[in-house]
């Protein structure tokens, strides 16, 4: 198969999660569209490298994971910690950050 | 001792004395003023040795300098102390530290009563130091430096008395008007500079002589000299200053506000005679100013009733005569400077009487308030007259060779413009002969008009003590024979000639005839002022008057003009540039201020806290990148 098609799909990917981001409230489906856009990106390293017979992306798409993992845990920890504050989930109501 | 190297012993001996004297303090209270006179008299006597080794050299060699040290030596620009004296030099040495000791001499009696007259004595020995520098200086730069000296002795001096606001004031407004005057001085200083890379008298002289420069340059150095002149010597425009002078002391009128500081510009003219003489539209500008300057002096003096005011507008009167000569070119230098010396005789003459009126009628000026004073005051009236006589050109004594010899020049001019100088020349002598009639006539004769004043005071006129009346003798055996002496086998002429240069005018009309028309006016203006004031009585209020008096008692509204053109025209000028500065600078000022504050205002907004729309920025922008990054690969 031809592997610009993964590119397609990686883009697809990358605009739901990032649509998800825009639209959606509540910081759980929010911090998931996140995870969508991450890992659309990763899919197209793996297939660049395809393409480009070398494994440079592979290992960018290791390193990518890795930081994920990172960034779920403190991610997650900051969400239950807002919600158990506020008693909501919704990303607008944490709006005191303005001037 | 070399003579060369006594010329800088004229100068340091009056600066000796105003060191010692301002800085030495109340313990030389009791002896300052003798201290100041005896210096003074030493620079004469120095003044008299050099003067007598001259007298043995031949003409040619008559010159002699001395370099003390160099001033500023730079690449290219090289400022000396050095001095040159020459007989031009050398004639105001003699008029400036003989008058000057004579003055001195007056002041101990006139001064005896004043608590700071060791500070006056300093004032007078400052003056005579820098006024010597400004006559010896052998370039324009060191002669700058006495300028300015007599300017500041000149301003201490009239507001001497300075707790009278109107001495102040008199003194404040003396100094800024020569400070319009000194700015010609350097400017001219500076465009000789630029033309001939130097500003010593000998090079630049030379260089204005040998024809070389262009003669635009030329006349604009010799207009800025002018400009200078004029503010010196009180000539019109820049003459408002000298009757308020007479606001200090007597004897200070008559030094340096008759005798000598305001002679310095016919002395600069003089000296500068190479550059007018190669620029006839500056030399043209020099006698109309002389001209207008002769009149509007000598009409002033018709009308003042205050007896020093009315000797300050025949000072004016008589330099514009001086100034009026120096325009003529070489026919005229010598006798500028020649009645420069006789009215410096005269003029100091009449100024140390009208002090010593002063002095006997409790320091009355009113001439309205005198009267009859010829019984009570003998000596004085005697110097006084002989000043007199020598002022209004009575045939033999002084005034009469240097005046007649003027007039002769001005009709030696040539042509209409001759003809125009010869008249103006002739009715200025009128009117010196009339309004020195006048003075005469209110302070001498008539009957006695002085009242108590309103403290039941009545004058007591006394002649004054001798330290007084032996100056005024001296100075009126000067007005007597110094016109005379000079004029014998025209020595003066011959002996000012090396430097100067000179030629014999050529009147279109016989010198006798001019000699005659000179006495005829005169005789008219005596005539005049006798049946004004001889054959009626004196009203002691001065009456109202026609126009012209009116005029002429207000200085024929010069401080008026002044006042219109420049304080109300600086009025409104510093108004505009108000309003323009709170307009334009501010408004550009502030209104920047102002667009950034409300611009920050608006941008505030996009900080709303809402993580969602933070987020939206980001990928517009990363959106933009992209699709510019694709735009620049695609181009």
């Amino acid at each position: 198969m031809n592997p610009v098609n993964y590119l397609y799909l990686a883009a697809v990917l990358f605009a739901i999660g990032a649509s998800g981001v825009l639209i959606r409230r509540n910081a759980i489906v929010v911090f998931m569209c996140v995870e969508l856009m991450l890992n659309a990106c990763n899919l197209s390293l793996v297939a660049f490298s395809r393409m480009h017979g070398n494994l440079d992306g592979q290992i960018l798409a290791f390193f990518t994971m890795v930081v994920a993992a990172a960034e779920v845990v403190v991610g997650l920890a900051i969400i239950v910690t807002l919600f158990r504050s506020r008693h909501s989930a919704s990303v607008d109501d944490a709006s005191l950050m303005k001037l | 001792m070399n003579t060369e190297n006594m010329i800088a012993l004229l100068i340091a001996a009056p600066l000796l004395g105003a060191v010692v004297l301002l800085c030495g303090g109340r313990r030389l209270d009791r002896t300052g003023h003798w201290i100041g006179t005896l210096l003074a008299a030493a620079s004469f006597v120095v003044g008299v040795v050099l003067f007598t080794d001259m007298l043995g050299r031949d003409a040619e060699d008559r010159t002699l300098s001395q370099h003390l040290f160099s001033w500023i030596p730079v690449e290219g620009f090289q400022a000396d102390v050095a001095f040159q004296l020459d007989q031009l030099s050398m004639t105001f040495v003699l008029l400036i530290t003989g008058v000057g000791t004579l003055i001195h001499l007056y002041s101990v009696g006139y001064m005896e009563h004043d608590e700071r007259r060791r500070r006056f004595f300093g004032f007078l020995n400052l003056f005579l130091a820098a006024m010597l520098l400004l006559v010896l200086a052998d370039n324009y730069l060191l002669l700058y430096v006495g300028w300015e000296g007599v300017g500041l002795a000149s301003y201490l001096l009239i507001g001497f008395w300075q707790h009278k606001p109107s001495a102040a004031t008199a003194a404040k407004k003396a100094f800024l008007v020569n400070r319009v005057g000194d700015m010609g001085l350097s400017i001219a200083i500076l465009l000789m500079f630029t033309t001939f890379g130097t500003f010593a008298f000998g090079p630049v002289l030379s260089a204005s002589a040998a024809g070389d420069t262009s003669e635009g340059k030329l006349t604009a150095i010799g207009l800025m000299l002018l400009l200078a002149a004029c503010g010196k010597s009180a000539q019109v425009p820049l003459q408002s200053w000298l009757g308020d002078a007479m606001e200090g002391p007597t004897p200070v009128s008559a030094l340096i506000h008759a005798a000598t500081m305001v002679t310095a510009g016919v002395y600069l003219i003089t000296r500068s005679g190479a550059i007018f003489n190669a620029a006839p539209d500056a030399q043209l500008a020099v006698v109309v100013v002389g001209a207008v300057t002769l009149l509007f002096g000598a009409i002033v003096g018709c009308a003042k009733d205050d007896i020093k005011k009315a000797l300050a507008g025949s000072t004016m009167s008589q330099i514009g005569y001086m100034i009026l000569a120096t325009g003529l070119g070489p026919i005229g230098y010598v006798f500028a400077i020649m009645h420069l010396v006789t009215h410096g005789f005269f003029k100091a003459g009449l100024f140390l009487g009208a002090g010593s009126v002063m002095h006997g009628m409790n320091d009355e000026v009113d001439m309205r308030k005198y009267g009859g004073l010829r019984k009570y005051m003998p000596v004085t009236f005697a110097t006084f007259g002989l000043g007199y006589l020598a002022i209004i050109g009575f045939p033999g004594l002084s005034g009469f060779w240097s005046k007649d010899k003027i007039i002769e020049a001005a009709f030696a001019q040539g042509g209409t413009e001759g003809w125009i100088l010869g008249a103006v020349t002739l009715l200025g002598a009128a009117l010196t002969a009339y309004y020195m009639t006048r003075v005469m006539l209110m302070t001498f004769f008539g009957e006695k008009r002085w009242q108590p004043d309103a403290e039941g005071n009545a004058p007591h006129p006394h002649e004054s003590p001798k330290s007084m009346t032996i100056p005024m003798i001296v100075l009126a055996f000067g007005s007597v024979f110094a016109g005379g002496l000079f004029s014998l086998n025209e020595s003066f002429a011959g002996w000012l000639e090396p430097v100067t240069a000179f030629e014999h005018g050529h009147p279109p009309i016989s010198a006798g005839v001019i000699m005659t028309a000179t006495i005829t006016v005169m005789v008219l203006g005596i005539g005049l002022a006798y049946v004004q004031y001889g054959r009626r009585p004196v009203p002691v209020t001065a009456p109202r008057g026609s126009l012209l008096t009116r005029a002429a008692r207000r200085d024929l509204l010069q401080d008026d003009l002044n006042h219109v053109v420049l304080v109300r025209g600086g009025e409104h000028l510093t108004r505009s540039l108000v309003y323009v500065d709170h307009t334009l600078v501010d408004g550009v000022v502030n209104g920047t201020a102002a667009s950034v504050g409300g611009l920050s205002g608006r941008l505030r907004k996009l900080q709303n806290g809402f993580a969602r729309s933070y987020a939206v920025s980001m990928f517009g922008g990363a959106a933009v990148l992209i699709a510019a990054t694709l735009l620049m690969r695609a181009v």
